[in-house]
Order: structure tokens, then sequence, then C-alpha cells
């Protein structure tokens, strides 16, 4: 009877997932639909513990031990959920992914060690799924630590000679020991070797992709737990987990596909590591032989107070600085002076795409501000400044002009149509993907260098006076 | 060959299942708004840390006096519970400052 009362329970939970993610793909109801799957997530949780195998007393200490990992597990969780700046939100992300690879393949080596291995002669379907696990969720850990050790910058991007080379050795040597050990060889060491290929794997192949393409990384991290996390559900026929991963790991690889859409690149050109391996080589010859023109702080405030139509872009650079709260501020002054304000959005501003949609709401600025490439740049020509705020790549016209360039085909903000160009940065480095943007160089371009925050309370100040 | 075959008919529930979740997943993301991705990367990120369930039943099997097993086992929990937890919690963190919303268009 007991067990159910368990599978009408994981059947309620599964069905929250899937409420919750459609719910999460509406700006309205996101809120509710991430708490509905939270509440379906507890309920499945307490109910495994009480619900699927009778209570023994000669298993205190499990029930010990599970109530502790649970709430160790929570207070960190909550700790670091809490604590992390906007800014960090994606490498926490990359963080906990990494963290849900780690438990598949641990529930994998348990299993492991409890299984009799088949002779050889049959086909042993779940010591498959066991192996496959194993895999995923070493891959997804390792990769996702790196990147979340990139992102805060703790790791540097680095490429290895012939590192794709390795790469597909690495991953032929893993289907190789999968099939032996799946012909019967079901050898603990070679497990164990497996396991270990499998986490370097993961390390060598996040390794050299470059910090813009993280994101995409992270994504699809994000859908190999969700396969692993599956692969376990496959294990203990337990549908909530089969649901929940399948679940994540398809809308996961959708996410993926959709956000290298956005850049205009294929997934492939991005696991190749473009970005990361021309690095270095962008257009570096220019510098110093062209200047970029300043502008100063008052002019700026003048030029903005007298224009119809003013675009801001922002970048990580305004998250870095957390200006967005004076950058609304400034909006708003301007809109009082009837002066109309956008955001352009490009789809991979920022660390990761919905990055500065994240950051402005977060500053109270209204959704119908807030404008998608496709909808802004049929408009740039009517626009008078644009005002971009630490953002590089996704403004740079050589995506468009320049075929040598790493970031050419990407789809970008259009702002060189533009009337007048304000770039606010701290200086003239280079962006994420490490090549020079001649847009600086244009005629119509100013710069106006300084912390993104400091500048715009400066401007705010001076647009008052205006 | 004939055991592959075997253990595909045995599952055939469980393969079901798969494929009509798989295309589950593709329709519900597909009209994601951009604004709305990075939520529902964190979102989904949370809800796959439903594999904590399998690490529980795992401890629920193991002998109490299996320390390998319960050591191991005890790892997987917390952090599998980090995923769950710190996912959702980072998640309504995102979704919070979509709250206050004012004049729709």
């Amino acid at each position: 009877m007991s067990i159910n009362i368990l599978e009408i329970i994981y059947l309620i939970a599964s069905l929250t997932f899937v409420i919750g993610l459609k719910m999460l793909s509406h700006p309205e109801s996101a809120r509710k639909g991430n708490l509905i799957a939270a509440v379906g997530m507890l309920i499945a949780v307490i109910a495994t513990i009480s619900i699927y195998q009778p209570f023994d007393n000669s298993k205190l200490i499990n029930y010990g031990l599970i109530a502790l990992g649970l709430l160790v597990g929570t207070i960190i969780g909550t700790m670091m959920a809490k604590k992390v700046q906007m800014t960090a939100m994606p490498q926490m992300v990359s963080f906990f992914n990494g963290m849900g690879g780690a438990c598949a393949a641990l529930i994998a080596i348990i299993e492991f060690q409890n299984h009799e291995v088949g002779t050889g002669s049959s086909f042993d379907g779940e010591f498959l799924v066991m192996l496959l696990g194993l895999i995923i969720g070493s891959v997804s850990f390792s990769g996702s630590m790196i990147a979340y050790g990139k992102l805060e910058g703790k790791i540097k991007d680095k490429v290895l000679p012939m590192n794709q080379l390795i790469n597909m050795i690495m991953l032929f040597t893993i289907v190789a020991l999968t099939v032996y050990q799946m012909l019967g060889y079901g050898d603990s060491t070679i497990f164990y070797v497996l396991l270990v290929v499998a986490l370097v794997y993961g390390v060598l192949f996040v390794m050299p992709i470059g910090g813009a393409d993280m994101p995409v990384v992270i994504s699809l991290l994000n859908s190999f737990t969700g396969v692993a996390a599956a692969f376990g559900g496959f294990l203990y026929g337990n549908k909530a987990m089969l649901t929940g991963g399948i679940l994540v790991g398809s809308a996961g690889t959708i996410l993926t596909i959709l956000m290298c859409k956005a850049m205009n690149r294929s997934l492939t050109n991005v696991l190749l590591g473009a970005f990361g391996g021309t690095k270095a080589s962008g257009a570096k010859g220019e510098v110093g032989e062209q200047t970029a023109k300043e502008i100063s702080i008052s002019d700026t405030a003048v030029l903005l107070s007298y224009s119809q139509n003013v675009v801001i872009v922002p970048g990580y650079g305004l998250a870095v600085a957390q200006a967005q709260h004076i950058c609304h501020e400034l909006e708003q002054l301007l809109e009082e002076k009837g002066v109309t304000v956008n955001y352009a959005i490009h789809p991979v501003a920022g660390r990761m795409p919905g990055h500065m949609n994240v950051l402005l709401a977060e500053a109270d600025v209204p959704y119908e501000r807030m404008q998608e490439m496709e909808e802004i740049n049929p408009r740039m020509a009517n626009t008078d400044v644009v005002v971009v705020i630490g953002a590089n790549d996704v403004v740079n016209p050589a995506a468009k002009k320049d075929p040598s360039s790493p970031i050419y085909g990407m789809p970008i903000l259009e702002v060189d149509q533009a009337k007048n160009v304000i770039i606010l940065k701290r200086g003239m480095s280079a962006g994420y993907a490490g090549i020079e943007n001649e847009l600086f160089f244009y005629p119509k371009t100013r710069m106006l260098f300084g912390d993104a925050k400091d500048s715009l309370q400066k401007l705010t100040a001076e647009v008052k006076e205006v | 060959m004939e055991e592959s075959l075997n253990f595909i008919g045995e599952n055939m529930e469980m393969i079901y299942f798969l494929i009509l979740a798989i295309l589950l997943g593709v329709e519900v993301i597909s009209n994601v708004p951009a604004i709305l991705h990075t939520p529902l990367m964190s979102g989904a990120n949370a809800i796959h840390g439903v594999v904590v369930v399998g690490a529980i039943i795992v401890m629920l099997h193991a002998a109490p006096d299996n320390y390998p097993s319960l050591i191991v086992g005890f790892l997987a929990v917390v952090m599998g519970t980090l995923n769950v937890v710190g996912g959702f919690v980072v998640t309504d963190r995102m979704l919070e400052m979509f709250k206050k919303k004012p004049k729709k268009s």
C-alpha cells in the first residue's frame, strides 16, 4: 500500500517539475513556478525517507546520516545562494550544477560496490546505466568546477598543445573502456580508471573554451547533469528522478542551442574553442596607431539632455561596477526631461543570457524598456545617442565586417548606425573575446573613461544641473 | 543481441516515459523570452537536484556497518542537497527582482 502512495507522490513531484519549468518560462509566473518545483522536490525527499523502506531500528545510523546530510547541504546551500553577488550568479549556478553531477557519480560508485557483475554472456543493462551515470556525472562535476573557477577568475584560459586531439583520444578511451566493461569484464580497477578518465576529460573539455562562451558550456553541463540524474532514476525505476532528469536534459539542450543561435555559431564551433584558440591573435597591430577621442562628463550630460532618443547598452562592466541602480536613476532623470530612453539587450550580454535583464530588473527598470536585439537594431539609425556601459564584443562592428575576426558572424547591436556613441569604459583594454574594437576609433564615438558607477553618478549629478 | 533486446523489452514502459519526457522538455522550453534564460537555466539546475532522492535511496539500502558506502552516500546527500537548495534559492533571488512590476503595457 505505502509503496503505491510513494509512487503517487513521485507522480505529483514530476508534475510540479513540469509545471514549474513551464511557469519559469513566463515572466509573470516564473517565481511561483520555481516555488512549485521546490515544494515538489521537498515532498519527494520527505516521502522517500519516510516511505521507501519501512523504518528499521538497526539502520538508525543511516537515518541519522541522511538527516545530517540534508541539514548540512541546506545550510551551506542557503548561505552560498543568499550571499552571492548578482554578478557572480553564473558561476554559482555552475557550482551547484557540479554538485548534482558529483552526487550522480557517487551514487554510481556505491551501486557498483553492491552490483553483481554479469558473467560476460549476458547483456547487463543495469551495469551500463551505472557506468553512464558515473561517466556523465563525473564529466559534469569536473567541467562545472573548471567553469566555476574560470568565471571566478581563479583559473586562467589555457590551451594545451593539441588539446582537441587529446580530448578526442580521451573520449575514445572512455567509450572503449565502457565497451570493455560491458563485455563482462566488470573489473573494479577499470571502473575507477574510467572514473578518473571521465574527471580529467571534464577538465580538458572546458579548459580551452573561452570565457565568453562559458554560459553555453554551463548550460550544456546543466543538461549533462540532468541526464546523469535520469540514469540514476533508471537504475532505481524512480520516476521522479527520471522525469526531473530527462526534463532538464532536454530543456537544457534546447537552451544551449538557443544560446548558440544567439551568437550565430554552432555548438561544435563553441566546443572546439574558437574564441580560446584565437584569443591573443586579434588585431593587436592597430593599437597605438589610432587614438580614441574622450568626452567630458558635462559634455555628455548636455548631449544626453538635448537628445530625443537614447539607447543604453549594458554589458558585464555594468554588472561588475554594480551600476544598475544609478543607471536607472539616470534613465528616469532623462525621461523627465522628455528623452526617450531604452535599453538594448544583446542575447549574450554579460556572462549569461538574460544576465542583464536580471540585473536591470533588480534596479526596477520596467520590462518594456528592455529591448531585444531584433527589436532595437532597426531603430538604431533614429537614435541620437547610444550609451555603451561596460559592453564591448556585442557592439564590435568586426563581427559584421572582418571575416578573420573570431567573433565574425555573431549578430551585434548595430550601435554604429546611431548618430553618436558614448562608451563608458575603464580603459582601452579589449573585451572578453580578447579582440580590438574599431568602434572606439570611429569619428562619432567618444570615450568616457572611468568606473561605470562613478561615471554614472557624476553624469546624473551633471544632468540634474542642465 | 537477444539480451539487449530483452533489456529493452523489459524496460519498454521506461523507454516510452523517456521519449515523452524528452519531447515535453523541448515543448516546455521552446518559447522562452531571452529575459528569462538565466533564471530558467538556474531553475532547471535545481530540478535535476532530484538526484538527491537517489542518494537517499542508496543510504537506505546500505548496511549500517558498511562504512565506505555510508560515507560516500553521506557526501552524495550533502552535494545533492546543495544542488537542490542552492539552486532554488538562487533562482528565487533572481526572480525576486522581477517582482515589482510598474505599469504593464
